[in-house]
């Protein structure tokens, strides 16, 4: 918030947007909206002589082409699709259902209300289609119109359809590519704004909102993104910030470049904004189809089963022996995900971001799962803040929309630090634990190696609900390593390579923890994915509900 | 280390059932029809037996132990501690970490688990110790059997000079040479004439091909005599000139020996290894297409003698060089089972390692020589984990994350010490496994091995499949033209893969195609009771667009029955298949053609790698929409790696030869990486200032990791 702060500060939100918008296409907005079509010009004076079924199919016929051929091939040289070619290409064939393609924007001031700054459908394209069959409602700003500025119109016609999708219980998703607001109108823009975000906000948890930011996204319109639940980017061609690099530079004196400051690389590895980033246009709606398939319809719907080819008892010999023998030694916990969902085919979420935690969503014969898994190849797969918070989104997630959760557990413990400490990581580390603990989708957890300290409780524990909980041979339940609880238990003693070995022998194993049934079972690796299939069958049908509240208070 | 880990009854609990499941998978599947020597259950040998080796040979030799009833004792490396020898082995002993002469060529450590383990023989394996007479003589100190020939032939044949002297003194045919220095040019032809053309004339001082002319007649000879004095002096410095034979377009051809204690000694036929790469045997065959019966006998006979020479016992090998005109000389002799004996007891029926553990308890041969019978036609290819690629195979490693032997097809024997999950790792040799078929004639067992080659499922590293392929399928190949220069000459550019013909090509399309729209059509089948109804695209025909190399393919796709008809550069394409996502391979009929590809990747951009025909290919296929939208995508230029210098393989840093701010010239040295036993000199593409150095002496590096950055 601090930087939409500086924003106000530097002449008020309309500026800030302005200015933003300036350094995405310098010059370019005002030739916009200063621009007529000579076709335009042509049609509207002969208004007059055509019927009302010639106007409507002049109106429709106006609409495809948005702000006309030459703006189109603008669009196409910087590597980027029209509105429509994305609808188009997102959905089936055939299925889009345009809605309002006759509403235009109502702006009459600085010589708005002239017909040549009339667009049909105005510069969002919004309706409803089919991805794989599935319902979908979409909107796709459309950059060709006013750089696809927000106008009054532009909202209402977003916000009609999310109404809807709301109504029948679909996702959104929406496709974004917009200089900010209509300037022209003023604080009618802002209002359209906030009506996205409230409904942003009474569809979260209700519906899935995907945002695909795939040109500018700045200034106050970036929150709209914030407030879906996944925000995927396009390199090269997408940026989303607060404010543009020129107010940067006049405001802080910093200089950093609009890719540097709020592009895909950015938000995906930096920042933890994005979820995913891909290459082109094509790539991305491609993508998003893909990720589409794994996901409910809306929290009245359970997890997606689609067609599985993959044997649900399939043993993984290659289980047997990835955890490596000297426990120091890191190894990929990709590989034990890939090996255990079906067919290897994993979706990744922000798969360059914290990647001490992997997180995705996969599918166990066939029924859509969400994966969380500390990696031992990224700093031990140790919790920090980052790692914090990118889980427990994802959880959240999952259990919002009745995916189950499968938690591969090798976690060293928190990070330790000043830097770690001052940045709040018992406020960040609490988010997961709390995501853990109040989750109420079917919970299984595989220990396939250390589960340390608060570490251990926070990973989908027994403790906090877990319904299946599995320990491989090579785990190790404990408050923490050998030669750290020695150091501490014999302080000062001699022979303490004697006490660490009894330790180890004590501790070092899954014995404790099954002991007290802390774990359901001690399970051969190679038999994980044939048990996780069969619980998930089981736990299909759990039912368990939390205390009424109005909302609970997750330490934000 | 697992076992510090674990409490003894859990290691126990969970593996007990493990290994016995392996075990039995492991003699059950490998079907060992191929030999099939009755042992017989009163001639007794050893009751324990340790193998001084490790991977697929240690775990051949286990498999005739366990015929013959015999306790298995493996050693091991600390990495290598759940690795497959050691949990076939009934007992094993680990000996040191992970370096090869710290572990498996740790004589103490060995003899320390012969003696705890009580252990009557060692099996050398190959390699390793194998040829070593000090560990054979410290074995026989302890009154504990090798099971290998005695010292004073292993010492005999070990050394190159004093084994050739041998060979010569038993009437074995050496390659004929003058040994002294020619003065003259009359003299060189004088000398030319008495060894026969064609002739070598090699620098004495030379290496490097420099000074070198082969001369087939006289003038030739006095004219190479001439150039070739000049240019010794001039390179080395020394203008003194050897000659000798010149084998032109040599094969490598050898014959299997076997003999006992009792002077009896036998040949098994011979084995055709002159498909190689730097001198390291890549395809071998049994019997060879080139030898006729009289040439056979005549190799045959004088390896016996040359065995016979030295008082060989157990089995070993003679190497020979065959010219063009079927005249061979005597190369070597290896004292050891060779890697490429599978192929011998596939065309004989002979146990060969039961043969040697009974001459190593002192039984005489059970044969005659009239016993030993030519039955069809074994082919051995080495699957490598290397990037066939660059310079015929480069050693890669990894981890098997998908590994499936080809043993559900007939008359195929896999040879392999690794199983799925298991790591290629820098410390040893990289095969994966030996693949050995087996049919009455050659073109029925290069036929299965062409199917077996296409139903082998790697997965995790980089292999060899593709070159394998194209050798046994190339035409050369198949007319029996071979020779040491096989690859070099057939591959003048290096080995890219198959090249495509155009039907072939059109059956690959016509695949990715079809097997999009399988994907495609699956992705619509959700199932279960849904409150919003899925509404289905009921669609039987998609125009696709299909990218493959440089080239782009309109594609039609109309399904038909179980298939799809699928119209490719104006050519129909029958496709049929069980379209199983989920399985690695993926078994398809095209035009009637039984064809088995594998599906590498399959990615939602429409980016598929295929396996076909052993090559992986990439392909992209789109709808007709997002191939047409796909035209406005801009090309992403990939990062400009001349200036950088990336590991080749994975390895270890030996030398750095340049720091930062050094000017190094094109091709000049910059470090030296070692893998798998290997040295690669990496030089620089380009005339440059080093800009920073990211290695140093010692260090492993991985595939791809950056070591000098140039200005």
């Amino acid at each position: 918030m601090a930087a939409f702060t500086v924003a106000l500060r530097s002449g008020g939100l309309i500026n800030g947007l302005r200015t933003s918008f300036r350094s995405l296409a310098p010059g370019k907005y005002g030739a916009v909206a200063a621009a007529m079509s000579p076709t335009n010009l042509h049609w509207g004076c002969r208004w007059g002589s055509m019927t009302v079924k010639e106007r409507i199919d002049h109106k429709r016929e106006t609409a495809l082409r948005g702000g006309g051929q030459h703006r189109i091939d603008a669009q196409h040289k910087k590597g980027k699709l029209t509105a429509r070619e994305r609808v188009e290409l997102l959905l089936d064939p055939d299925t889009f259902v345009e809605s309002d393609m006759f509403v235009e924007h109502r702006c009459s001031d600085f010589g708005m209300e002239q017909d040549k700054n009339k667009f049909p459908g105005d510069s969002v394209v919004t309706g409803r289609g089919r991805i794989n069959g599935r319902l979908v409602y979409v909107f796709s700003q459309d950059f060709t119109v006013f750089g696809g500025s927000l106008s009054g119109a532009h909202a209402q016609k977003i916000c009609k359809i999310m109404d809807q999708a709301l109504t029948v219980g679909a996702p959104v998703i929406g496709l974004n590519d917009s200089g900010g607001a209509r300037i022209q109108e003023g604080v009618e823009s802002l209002a359209g704004y906030a009506d996205i975000f409230l409904r942003n906000v009474m569809a979260s948890g209700v519906v899935p909102q995907i945002s695909l930011i795939m040109g500018p996204c700045a200034g106050g319109a970036v929150y709209s993104p914030a407030l879906t639940d996944f925000t995927f980017m396009v390199k090269d061609t997408s940026y989303l910030f607060i404010t543009g690099p020129d107010v940067v530079k006049s405001v802080t004196n910093e200089d950093v470049t609009q890719e540097e400051l709020g592009g895909a690389k950015t938000h995906t590895t930096v920042s933890g904004v994005a979820h995913h980033a891909f290459e082109d246009d094509v790539e991305a709606l491609l993508n998003v189809r893909e990720f589409f398939n794994f996901l409910p319809l809306s929290n009245q719907d359970a997890a997606p089963i689609r067609e599985c080819h993959d044997c649900s008892d399939r043993l993984v010999h290659s289980l047997d022996t990835i955890v490596p023998l000297e426990t120091t030694k890191a190894y990929d916990m990709l590989d034990i995900v890939k090996a255990t969902v079906d067919e290897s085919d994993f979706f990744e979420i922000m798969p360059n971001y914290a990647k001490n935690i992997v997180v995705g969503f996969a599918r166990m014969n066939g029924r859509t799962v969400g994966i969380v898994g500390n990696q031992p190849k990224v700093a031990s797969g140790c919790l920090d803040i980052n790692s914090s918070v990118k889980g427990a989104r994802f959880v959240r997630f999952c259990d919002a929309f009745n995916i189950p959760i499968i938690t591969f557990v090798d976690v060293p413990g928190f990070l330790p630090g000043t830097a770690q400490e001052y940045g709040g990581i018992i406020r960040h580390g609490a988010k997961l634990l709390y995501a853990f603990a109040e989750a109420t989708v079917p919970k299984i957890t595989i220990i396939t190696r250390k589960a340390y300290g608060g570490a251990y409780d926070v990973m989908s524990s027994k403790h906090l609900r877990g319904d299946v909980n599995y320990a491989w041979p090579t785990a190790e339940v404990a408050v923490m390593g050998a030669k750290g609880a020695v150091q501490i238990i014999f302080r000062g003693k001699e022979n303490q390579a004697a006490a660490e070995a009894e330790y180890v022998e004590k501790f070092a194993n899954p014995f404790p923890a099954a002991l007290r049934g802390f774990v359901d079972d001690i399970i051969e690796p190679s038999t994980t994915r044939q048990r996780i299939c069969r619980d998930l069958e089981v736990l299909a049908s759990k039912k368990q509900l939390n205390p009424w509240k109005k909302h609970a208070n997750i330490p934000l | 280390m697992a076992a510090h880990r674990l409490s003894p009854s859990l290691n126990r609990l969970l593996i007990a059932g493990k290994y016995a499941s392996l075990r039995t998978s492991c003699c059950a599947a490998h079907g060992y029809s191929q030999y099939s020597t009755a042992c017989s259950p009163d001639e007794k040998t050893f009751d324990k037996i340790l193998i001084a080796n490790r991977g697929e040979i240690a775990c051949r030799v286990m498999k005739t132990c366990q015929k013959m009833g015999i306790q298995t004792v493996a050693v091991h490396s600390d990495v290598d501690a759940s690795a497959v020898h050691v949990k076939m082995a009934d007992e094993a002993v680990c000996v040191g970490p992970a370096p090869t002469s710290k572990s498996y060529l740790n004589m103490d450590a060995i003899m320390e688990a012969v003696r705890a383990t009580g252990a009557q023989a060692v099996h050398p394996g190959y390699g390793f110790l194998s040829e070593n007479k000090e560990f054979a003589k410290r074995l026989a100190a302890e009154g504990v059997a090798f099971i290998g020939p005695d010292t004073h032939a292993i010492q005999a044949m070990g050394d190159k000079i004093e084994s050739k002297l041998i060979a010569k003194a038993a009437t074995v045919n050496t390659i004929p040479g003058y040994d002294g220095v020619v003065k003259t040019a009359e003299e060189a032809v004088k000398i030319s004439r008495d060894i026969g053309y064609p002739v070598m004339i090699k620098a004495s001082a030379g290496g490097g091909g420099k000074g070198m002319r082969i001369a087939w007649n006289d003038e030739e000879t006095r004219e190479g005599f001439r150039f070739s004095s000049q240019e010794a002096a001039s390179s080395f410095g020394d203008d003194r000139l050897l000659i000798e034979k010149f084998i032109d377009n040599p094969r490598h051809i050898e014959i299997q020996v076997l003999a006992d204690k009792h002077g009896n000694a036998l040949w098994l036929n011979e084995r055709e290894c002159s498909i190689q790469r730097r001198n390291q045997k890549v395809v071998e065959e049994a019997p060879s297409t080139f030898l006729d019966p009289a040439t056979r006998r005549a190799m045959g006979e004088q390896a016996v003698l040359l065995a016979r020479a030295v008082q060989y016992s157990s089995a070993g090998t003679v190497e020979f060089l065959v010219d063009s005109n079927k005249n061979f000389f005597f190369l070597e002799m290896n004292t050891r089972l060779q890697v490429e004996h599978p192929i011998t007891e596939c065309i004989t029926g002979l146990d060969l390692v039961e043969q040697m553990i009974r001459v190593a308890k002192g039984y005489q041969l059970q044969h005659k020589q009239e016993d030993i019978p030519i039955n069809g036609w074994a082919i051995e290819s080495r699957v490598y984990a290397e990037d066939p690629y660059k310079s015929f195979g480069l050693p890669s490693i990894g981890r098997l994350s998908r590994y499936q032997e080809p043993l559900s097809l007939s008359n195929v024997r896999v040879d392999s010490g690794i199983q799925e999950g298991s790591d290629i790792s820098i410390y040893y040799d990289p095969m994966i496994s030996k693949l050995v078929t087996y049919g009455a004639t050659r073109a029925e067992a290069l036929s299965r091995m062409e199917d077996a080659l296409d139903s082998y499922v790697i997965r995790g590293v980089t292999h060899n499949i593709s070159l394998l392929r194209e050798i046994i399928t190339h035409p050369r190949f198949i007319s029996g033209d071979i020779s040491t220069n096989f690859l070099p000459e057939v591959y003048p550019d290096g080995f890219k893969g198959h090249r495509l013909q155009p039907d072939r090509r059109r059956e690959l399309l016509a695949a990715a195609a079809a097997l999009h729209v399988a994907a495609q059509l699956r992705s619509q089948r959700v199932l279960g009771n849904l409150r919003v109804a899925s509404a289905p695209v009921h669609c039987d025909h998609w125009e696709l667009c299909v990218e493959l190399e440089d080239g782009r393919h309109p594609v039609q796709v109309t399904k038909s029955g179980s298939g799809f008809t699928v119209e490719v550069d104006g050519e129909k394409v029958e496709v049929e298949g069980e379209w199983n996502l989920a399985s690695p391979l993926l078994p398809l009929t095209i035009n009637d053609t039984h064809r088995v590809l594998q599906c590498l990747s399959r990615e939602a951009s429409g980016r598929l790698v295929l396996q076909y025909l052993g090559t992986a290919f990439k392909v992209r296929v789109l709808s007709g929409l997002a191939a047409q939208l796909n035209s406005f995508m801009p090309e992403k230029i990939p990062e400009d790696t001349s200036s950088l210098l990336r590991s080749p393989m994975p390895g270890a840093v030996v030398a750095v030869s340049v720091k930062p701010g050094d000017t190094v010239s094109e091709g000049q040295e910059i470090c030296v990486i070692e893998a798998m036993k290997m040295q690669n000199s990496l030089t620089a593409a380009r005339q440059a200032k080093v800009k920073s150095v990211h290695c140093k002496p010692g260090e492993t590096v991985g595939e791809g990791d950056l070591l000098v950055e140039l200005e």
